[in-house]
Formats: structure tokens, sequence, C-alpha cells
């Protein structure tokens, strides 16, 4: 069992930073425009379509095509909010909901009548190249996403914490009218900040694609989990995010290692039960 | 009479919140390096004509010439880069920022080089706000938190600084300090659009004065005019 214990670890951190990353971009939409982006998945399944067809049709490596895919949701995010989601809300939460579903729903179906549900994976060199981590043999790419993921939350937290756009996203996430007073345009700041959400999941599809498959329906998954990490996190906290990513990700792997491979979401919940009985904030949250 | 060009110009001016309309038939100005007060009742429409002016409301009639350009409609941000810029009602300071990252958004339409030259002056001018620098703006008192508003307002580089009731919820000797500062503003010639219910601490700055009521413009002449007339007096100022 103990044996067992390290490379489950491994595993549950691998998928944890993730999780963070893609919890990260829902974070801090929701804490800047205090929206819940219920396209997040389906918007995480066509950016990994994206890294599919970029490998497929030029040859573009995933890793490579971090450079095209994040800047390209980035846009994609920025138009979303700007010319639609933005323009739809009239000052009501519900029409926000129902612009941010209407979007996953177009994308879900274009997805399936496209791709048809047939799963996709990528077959690359180093695929199967295993790597011997302290005695754990973690396959190459998971290893990459670990790295990769943890790095791009860290550039995210420097952004945020000491660009000028940073500082300006945080001002209107906190006081938009005082934002508007001093002249900044919140729209376009509301607009940036959806697009950086989305550039994570750009970022998150490429180190995910080549470990994982690709289907119509595979954003539910990883969105799932990375609500329950926004709320265990605590709604718009980006440390929490972080920490309730990896705490998800170490839970459900070591879940799966005490309960067999079907129940391991199981203790994932129990935690996030257990956690808002006794936080309801979530574990960095603010209270309202 | 001082007979400076008009910075602000405001006329026939119609605006409110989407459907529901609040302000008709406005008629303002603001000249060069003088002070003028807004005054009225609690719910007058003096916060709304400042939202107008600022570009954060779109009026419906009239115009708002600004240095002699029509500004009505124009987004915010452009207004406040062409130098009309407000201190809104309670503040709206960024309590979750730095008071130096506070004050460089005040900047933030202005170059590096101008900003930190900006930065420098405004701390010369608040020296607790240097000293705090570093600090959480909201942890900052209610009276500092006031004159960070001001000077995040001075950073934007206004020619026309609007204080839509800077002295709310400040002890006594805070608004001794704030009028002081206020008069200082004006002595360096800053044009200054103040709003406040210390009425007659703000007549006595002021070159001008209007009384704003339900909407419409009940009043505009010298605060001497307007401490002579026995009506205005008993009904909008309560002096
Ligand atoms: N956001 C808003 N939406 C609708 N009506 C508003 C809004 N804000 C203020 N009002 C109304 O506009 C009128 C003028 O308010 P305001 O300009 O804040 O007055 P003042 O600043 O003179 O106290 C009031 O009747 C107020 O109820
Ligand atoms: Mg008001």
């Amino acid at each position: 069992m103990s044996a067992a214990l390290w490379p489950a670890l491994l595993n549950g951190l691998t998928m944890g930073a993730i999780y963070a990353l893609i919890a990260l971009g829902l974070t801090l939409i929701y804490g800047v425009l205090h929206i819940i982006n219920f396209a997040h998945g389906s918007l995480l399944m066509l950016a990994m379509y994206g890294v599919l067809l970029l490998f497929e049709r030029t040859g573009t490596d995933p890793y490579l095509a971090l450079i095209v895919m994040v800047p390209a949701m980035f846009v994609l995010g920025y138009g979303l909010q700007r010319f639609i989601i933005g323009p739809a809300r009239h000052g009501r939460d519900e029409n926000t909901i129902l612009a941010t579903l209407g979007i996953s729903i177009v994308i879900e179906n274009l997805a399936a009548w496209y791709f048809k549900s047939d799963t996709h994976q990528i077959a690359t060199a180093y695929g199967d190249t295993m790597v011997d981590l302290a005695g754990a043999l973690i396959a190459l790419p998971r290893l990459l996403a670990l790295a990769g993921a943890m790095v791009s939350c860290a550039l995210l937290a420097l952004f945020i914490r000491h660009s000028d756009t940073g500082r300006a996203i945080r001002a209107v996430a906190r006081e938009p009218e005082g934002a508007r007073a001093v002249g900044i345009d919140v729209a376009h700041v509301f607009a940036v900040s959806f697009g950086i959400g989305l550039a994570c999941l750009g970022a998150a599809a490429c180190f995910l694609l080549p470990a994982f498959y690709v289907s119509p329906m595979v954003g539910h998954s990883f969105v799932l989990l990375a609500f329950t990490v926004v709320v265990l996190g605590g709604m718009g906290s980006f440390t929490g995010s972080l920490v309730g990513g990896l705490l998800i990700g170490i839970v459900e792997s070591l879940g799966g290692l005490l309960l067999g491979e079907s129940l391991g979401q199981i203790g994932v919940f129990i935690v996030f039960v257990g956690v808002l009985l006794f936080r309801p904030t979530g574990l960095f949250g603010h209270h309202a | 009479m001082n007979r400076a060009e008009p910075l602000l110009e405001i006329n026939g001016l119609a605006s409110g919140y989407g459907p529901i309309g609040i302000l008709r038939a406005i008629t303002l100005s603001v000249r060069a390096g003088e002070i003028v007060a807004l005054l009225g009742s609690n719910g007058a429409g003096k916060s709304t004509l400042i939202r107008t002016l600022c570009g954060l409301l779109t009026p419906s009639a009239g115009s708002i010439c600004w240095l002699g350009r029509d500004i009505a409609g124009a987004s915010s941000q452009s207004i406040v880069a062409a130098g009309l810029v407000q201190v809104p009602e309670g503040r709206r300071i960024f309590p979750n920022l730095s008071v130096q990252d506070n004050l460089l958004l005040g900047s933030y339409r202005r170059g590096r080089a101008a900003r930190q030259a900006n930065l420098a002056a405004v701390i010369e001018r608040f020296p607790r706000l240097g000293e705090r620098a570093r600090q959480a703006a909201g942890t900052l008192s209610g009276g500092e938190q006031q004159m960070l508003a001001i000077a995040r307002a001075l950073m934007a580089e206004p020619r026309l600084l609007i204080l839509d009731e800077p002295s709310l919820g400040l002890s006594p000797k805070m608004v001794d300090t704030l009028f002081e500062l206020i008069s200082q503003l004006h002595r360096q010639g800053l044009a200054i659009l103040l709003v406040e219910q210390h009425v007659a601490q703000s007549l006595a700055l002021a070159s001008r004065a209007y009384v704003l009521e339900n909407g419409a413009m009940a009043f505009s002449g010298t605060p001497a005019q307007l401490l002579a007339s026995d009506q205005l007096r008993r009904a909008y100022l309560g002096v």
C-alpha cells in the first residue's frame, strides 16, 4: 500500500494542478464580473479540439501550440464578453447565466456535429515515455502537465499582483464605480478578465492533450471538479483555487487508491461538504 | 467679475437612469480657477448631475461643453483623460489595494514618467499617505480615506475637480482640514465644483453657487445673492 502512495500522490498533484489552472480561470471571472461562467467546460473542450486540430492538420506539437492557443482563447474570451455576454446582461444576472449556458449549448452541439461523439487522442514521440521520480514511474506528459500548470498559475498570480492591468483588474473587481471615476474602462477590464479566464483553458488544453482523450463531453468532468475547487477554495480567491485544486487532486487520487477507481470522487465530495459545513465561505473566502 | 473663459458649460441638460428622468433643463458653468458650489437637499439630483458630467450616465438632451468641445455621451475614460475628474460620493477607494496602488491607478491613463512625477507631488502634499503607502487602503481612517480619494483624483491631472460630499462622515476637525485643502487647491489655480452639506463653509469659498431642487435649477448666482434671499435660505439651505 505505502509503495503505491507516492505514485498516487504524484498523480493527484498532476490532476490537481490542472484543476487549479481551470479553476483559476473560473474564479478570476467570478471575482471580477461576479458571474459564473457556465460555458467554462465547453470552452475547455473547444480548446482541446483546437490543440487536436493543430496537431492533426499542421503537425504542431501540443506544447508549441501554447503560443497559438493561449492568445486565441484570450481573444475569444475578450470578444464573447465584450460583444455577447456583457451586452446581454441588461443589468440582470439571470441574463448572464442564460448567455453563458447558451454559448455552451452552441459549442457542444457544434462539436458533436463536427467531431461526432468519437474520442480522439494524439500520438506524440514522447507520449509513452516514463520518468522515474524518486521511485514512482510517471508518464512524461503528466509530469509536464504538473510543471506547466504550476508555472501558469504562478505567472498569472504575478501578473495580477504586479502589472498595471492586474492592478486595474483588482480595482474593478472590488470597486467598479471608483474605477470608472479614475478613468478605467471597466467594460474593457471585464473583457480582459474573461479573456484571461479562457486563456487559462487554452493553456490547460495544451498540457492535457498529450495525456488525455478528447471527446465532446470531456469538459464536464474537469469543470465539475473545477467548480468544486472554486467553492472549496472560496469564490474569487486565487490562493483558494491553487490550494483547493491540489487538495482535490490528491484526495481524488488517494480516494481511488483506497476505495477503488470508481469511488475516488466520493472522497472529494466528503471533503467538499465537510469544509462547507465548517467554513461556508470556503478555505480562503471572505465573508460576504 | 472674473471674466476667464468657461471650462465647463452645460446647457438644457436632461438626464436620468434609463427610462427614469431625474434632471431637467440644467444650465451651469464653471470658469477656470473658480470654486462653484452646487447645493440642494438630499435626492435633489446633485450626484446624478455629476455622474452625467463624468460620462457615467448618458444625457437624454442638452449639451456639455468642456473646453469648447461637446462631451455629452463621451466615455468616462476619455472625459477623465481630458481633465474633468470627480471624487465620487462615498469615496470609492480600492480597499483591497495598497495606498500606493490606489494612487497609481489615478494616473492610469498617463505614461510611466508622468505617473511617478504625479505620485511624488501628491505624496509631498499628503505626507500621511506616503507613510502609509504600502498599507491596504481599507485600513485607513475615514479622514485618511477621503484624503486618498482626493489624492487619487489629483493623480489624474484634473483641470476641474468635482467633489461630491467630501465631508460626509468626517469629524469636525477633519472637515476643517478638508476645507483648508480645498482652499489651498483653489489658490494654486485648480477649478472646483463643490457639492457639500456644510453650506456656510462652502459659500465662504465659492465665487458662485447653484441650488438644485427636484432635478431642476432653483437658483444660480453669487453666495451673497443666495444668502440675501430668505426664501431660498430657509427652503434649501437650512441656515
Ligand atoms: N441608480 C439609480 N437608479 C434610479 N434612480 C436613482 C439612482 N440613483 C439615484 N436615483 C434617484 O435620483 C434622484 C437624485 O438622486 P441623487 O442624484 O443621488 O441626489 P443627491 O446627490 O442630490 O442627493 C433621487 O430621487 C434618487 O432616488
Ligand atoms: Mg449625492
